[in-house]
């Protein structure tokens, strides 16, 4: 039995890969454009940002939580981050207190769940508003903060091209290898699998458990920051009304859809990278197509529903480690 | 208990608005608040409901949106009548919950998630929509009266919203407490698995609950359509997760299980006062979600860790020793005692060894079956004239402890967690009492009966029978020794009127019952006081009670009947020096209680007594018992019947039964109570 459902875990990445494929085959044939080169970095560099959020929530989905703070972080500390430094903060010093912002919501986030073990949806959906309202009451009063001239020499972060690469696909690939050896090479990395895998047995084991799901949070507020700042230097601003947009549910989409399991354990950096080309092919053929951004939005609340309703079918959930009030 | 947080909460908060802002508890004020609270406490009602069947609600927002776009389009735009136009909204509410519900209860995706993607997608549909009818919309006049008086009209000084919410709460809460549904939710919601296993239809009560809340909310998204007549992007959004805060800040449980409608309301005031007061002292756009999320995370944490806490809290407070200094125990090693040890029950027959399972009490009928009370809710049956084939008399359920026939030869069982209960001759199984008048100033409801113990019937019928104690359960009895306290009481059944009334009061664990040869008392023992007393029941004492046997060597347990005019009380266990020296230190066990595990706490020796033969004076008569331990050592009932008494005992794995020199041959229970019947 458990032989069966591993085989049909791996072949659910293997259907979204090959959805994709088939999709990609479909739109460079039908859909004239698709294929240039041009269309393809900008396929990609669309979905960077939402790669990049995506292997920060893997990380806490594969230990058995979830982040629904990643999405304020995200927004808040970088638009704080521009905010200091137009109000003439040096660079090192804007950069060095958004991030400690960031790593602080972070930090809260896993106390609250590890040893308080408040429930990981609650606390980050709590923790979302609370980081909203509190940086805009106290640090930034506007919803659109934009890039400050003297934050040009960083501009680099979102704005520039290596070797004709754009940089936020560069950092999606570095964040993604990072990530990837974090995950499947180090010690922390292994102990996050254990505890999505079985709490239990992890903490009877040995497993340092709480202090490992603090990490987890701290890890996906850090990934979240960074990837503000590229949203941030990308496009020379940063709205912070994307905390209350559907931006949460796709990163859980991308995250789902390739194969991480939500009942915790299971995937890896590889299956956020097939989901996120997914849906980057999807998007990217549906502005070519000219479908309305409302109705783009339409269809992939729809694709998600369609996978977690397959992730539960594919990975149900292990009723004896399931706790009263796992909801 | 789970109250106190939240009305203290919203009594300071009303406090603290009313001193700093002006007019806030103006009329004009109040009322407005009252018709936002009127659609919000619709929506928290609701979640309320789906969060005590153990799931979570997010797309209420989207779902409000929705119906409110849904109602304009249908009124102002396609000129519906209203009462159809407000049908086909909650239509549309009733679906979106039936899609949620399928999902969750049926297909059993989590909760969380599922609404949250529904949140999304009904945010999509809604955007779409807005988009094509959003200038309709504005552009087109309503003509309508009765729409008009739905947005701003009032009942009797009430806003209409505000009376919505007052019938929806009424009947919500009657149905959540009363009707079978509510319990069924509420059970559903308290462990799925076990309201599975008592046959509740768990996915279709769980998909209801969803369907309650898309209804609720549409319903309160009509209103707001009545009230504002226009949608915007950033209708209903939050709304959830006010929703959610005001449903937990009220006390409703995260899983399900524990909630109500009033702890809905509550929370619901509480928000809106909240959300109403920030914007009237003027607080930027930051603040209000800042304040809502932090009293989320607040109320969350004190959910959590109230649920872990309180049994930790409660061990730590209910368990109250008190100080009990029994009398000098007589001593056993000496001959001339009437309790010296002796080797009499060494040589019992053994009746049904391996074959029962603990029993309790045992009683022998007057065709000479003998029957018995055992840890499987049983009344086993043991067949004349040897007692070797066995058969279950009755399946009674609980823990079935002292028993007694009446003058119909039906079977009258206590039974331990569930009350007074009677198996007539055909086997049928009826209730007679399970509960009786509760007493004025007890914090504990001590109108349920928690462990019925023994009884004995009176030859009016009434049925004396015992509570050992109304504190702790059956397994709990251990800590109840540990309080020896009285905590024990008698209760007597009147069936003629069908009235329970409690008789005595504050009992050392009120344990055997016997009526006296002459009917005039009732003969009773405290297992913990290590005595026997008699309560009058007529005479010039009546209504009384005064002690008979005040100094027992042991705990006493059942007490019968014997030939001659005398009776048999069991001891369950022996005295010993060291316990009986802890009862007189309350703070010793008090601190041992909190700080020792369970298992390592000075238990009451249970594991050696005997058998006491009185008079009606209370003199002893004789003792039995078995000093090497092999056959019977520990008893908890006797019968005399044809010159033999036969033995029980509660964690006895056999029967014993021995034969009694100089007792009359010819004497039974039966005959004694009701006469020879053949």
């Amino acid at each position: 039995m458990l032989g069966r459902i591993r085989s049909l875990a791996v072949s659910q990445e293997k259907i979204v890969l090959l959805i994709a494929v088939v999709l990609f085959v479909g739109f460079s044939v039908f859909l004239k454009g698709f294929l240039s080169s041009g269309n393809l970095v900008t396929l990609v560099r669309g979905v960077a940002i939402l790669g990049i959020l995506g292997v920060g929530m893997a990380i806490v989905v594969i230990g058995r939580g979830i982040d629904l703070t990643i999405v304020a972080i995200y927004a808040m500390s970088a638009a704080w981050t521009l905010q200091l430094a137009s109000l003439g903060v040096s660079i090192p010093a804007a950069l060095a207190l958004g991030f400690l912002l960031a790593l602080a919501a972070g930090v809260i986030n896993g106390v609250l769940i590890a040893y308080l073990e408040i429930p990981a949806l609650f606390c980050t959906l709590g923790m979302a508003s609370l980081v909203y309202g509190f940086v805009h009451y106290a640090l930034v009063p506007l919803q659109v903060v934009y890039l400050p001239a003297s934050l040009n020499a960083i501009s680099w972060i979102g704005g520039g091209f290596v070797f004709g690469a754009p940089t936020p696909i560069l950092f999606f690939a570095l964040i993604s290898f990072l990530g990837f050896v974090f995950l499947r090479f180090t010690k922390p990395g292994r102990f996050i699998y254990a505890i999505g895998d079985n709490v239990l047995a992890a903490r009877i084991s040995g497993a340092p458990v709480r202090p490992i799901i603090v990490l987890q949070y701290g890890l996906s507020a850090s990934i979240a920051y960074l990837a503000g700042m590229i949203t941030a230097t990308a496009v020379s601003s940063m709205n912070t009304n994307v905390t209350n947009s559907s931006l949460v549910a796709d990163v859980i989409l991308v995250v789902v859809l390739g194969g991480v399991g939500l009942s915790g354990g299971r995937g890896g950096v590889r299956n956020v990278i097939v989901g996120t080309l997914l849906i980057g092919i999807l998007l990217n053929g549906m502005t070519i197509m000219n479908i309305e951004y409302t109705l783009q939005n339409v269809i992939r609340s729809l694709i998600l529903l369609a996978a977690i309703v397959i992730d539960s079918i594919v990975n149900p959930r292990d009723e004896q480690t399931a706790q009263q009030g796992d909801i | 208990m789970d109250n106190v947080i939240p009305v203290a909460l919203l009594v300071a908060l009303t406090v603290y608005l009313i001193w700093t802002i002006p007019n806030f508890a103006s009329l004009g004020n109040l009322s407005d608040t009252s018709r936002q609270l009127g659609e919000f406490g619709l929506v928290v009602i609701g979640m309320t409901i789906v969060m005590l069947g153990g799931g979570i609600d997010l797309s209420v927002g989207s779902s409000f949106a929705l119906a409110n776009l849904t109602a304009l389009a249908l009124i102002n735009v396609a000129k519906w009548p209203l009462e159809a136009a407000i049908a086909a909204t909650v239509g549309v509410g009733a679906l979106v919950g039936l899609v949620n519900g399928f999902l969750i209860g049926f297909l059993r995706l989590r909760a969380f998630l599922t609404t949250l993607v529904m949140m999304t997608l009904l945010r999509a549909i809604f955007e779409l929509l807005l988009r094509h009818y959003s200038v309709r919309i504005a552009s087109s006049d309503v003509d309508s009266d009765a729409w008009n008086f739905i947005g701003s009209g009032s009942i009797l000084g009430a806003p209409v919203s505000f009376v919505v919410l007052v019938v929806v709460a009424t009947v919500a809460h009657v149905v959540l407490s009363r009707l079978r549904i509510g319990w069924r939710i509420t059970a559903v919601g308290g462990s799925r698995r076990a309201a599975y296993n008592a046959g509740i239809p768990v996915r279709a009560t769980v998909c209801l609950t969803y369907v309650i809340s898309g209804v609720l909310t549409s319903f309160a998204g009509t209103l707001y359509a009545a009230r504002l007549s226009g949608a915007g992007p950033d209708t209903g959004l939050g709304l959830e997760l006010s929703a959610v805060t005001a449903a937990l800040l009220g006390g409703n449980s995260i899983g399900g299980g524990r909630g109500s409608v009033g702890k809905a309301l509550m929370g619901a005031i509480i928000v809106s006062l909240l959300t109403n007061g920030l914007v009237r002292l003027g607080l930027e756009s930051g603040a209000s979600s800042m304040v809502v999320g932090f009293v989320l995370l607040l109320a969350i944490a004190i959910d959590v860790r109230w649920g872990k806490w309180r049994h930790k809290l409660r061990a730590r407070v209910y368990v109250s020793p008190t100080y009990l200094a029994l009398p000098p125990a007589p001593r056993l090693d000496e001959v001339s005692s009437p309790f010296a040890i002796n080797d009499r029950l060494r040589d019992v027959d053994i009746i049904g060894l391996g074959e029962v399972d603990g029993p309790e009490d045992v009683i022998l009928d007057e065709d000479d079956n003998l029957y018995c009370s055992v840890r499987q809710g049983e009344i086993i049956r043991f067949l004349a004239p040897d007692h070797t084939r066995r058969e279950v008399y009755a399946h009674v359920g609980g823990r079935p402890l002292g028993m007694a026939f009446d003058r119909d030869g039906g079977l009258v069982v206590c039974i331990a967690g569930m009350g007074l209960y009677r198996v007539d001759k055909d086997r049928t199984v009826h209730k007679m009492t399970a509960e009786t008048n509760r007493s004025a100033f007890s914090i504990i409801d001590d109108s349920r009966m928690r462990l019925a113990d023994d009884l004995d019937i009176a030859p009016d019928g009434k049925v004396y029978f015992s509570e050992a104690t109304i504190r702790y359960g059956f397994e709990e009895w251990v800590v109840d020794a540990l309080e020896g306290r009285g905590n024990g009481r008698i209760l007597r059944y009147d069936p003629a009127a069908g009235a329970t009334r409690t008789v005595v009061r504050n009992l050392l664990f009120a344990n055997g019952m016997c009526m006296a040869h002459d009917c005039k008392s009732l003969l009773f023992a405290e297992t913990w006081g290590c005595r026997v007393s008699r309560y009058w029941l007529e005479g010039p004492k009546a209504g009384t009670t005064e002690v008979v046997i005040p100094d027992l060597p042991g705990y006493p347990d059942n007490i019968n009947r014997g030939s001659n005019g005398a009776y048999w009380v069991a001891l369950a266990g022996t005295r010993t020096p060291s316990y009986d020296l802890a009862m007189t230190m309350p703070a010793f066990r008090r601190r041992m209680a909190r700080r020792v595990a369970g298992d390592e706490w000075l238990f009451p020796n249970v594991n050696v007594g005997c058998v006491v033969h009185f008079d009606g004076k209370g003199r002893v008569l004789e003792t039995l018992w078995d000093s090497a331990g092999e056959n019977h050592p520990a008893i908890t009932s006797m019968r005399e019947h044809r010159g033999y008494l036969y033995l029980g005992g509660v964690t006895n794995n056999r029967i014993g039964r021995i034969k009694i020199d100089g007792a009359d041959p010819h004497w039974t229970g039966p005959s004694s109570y009701w006469g020879d019947r053949r």
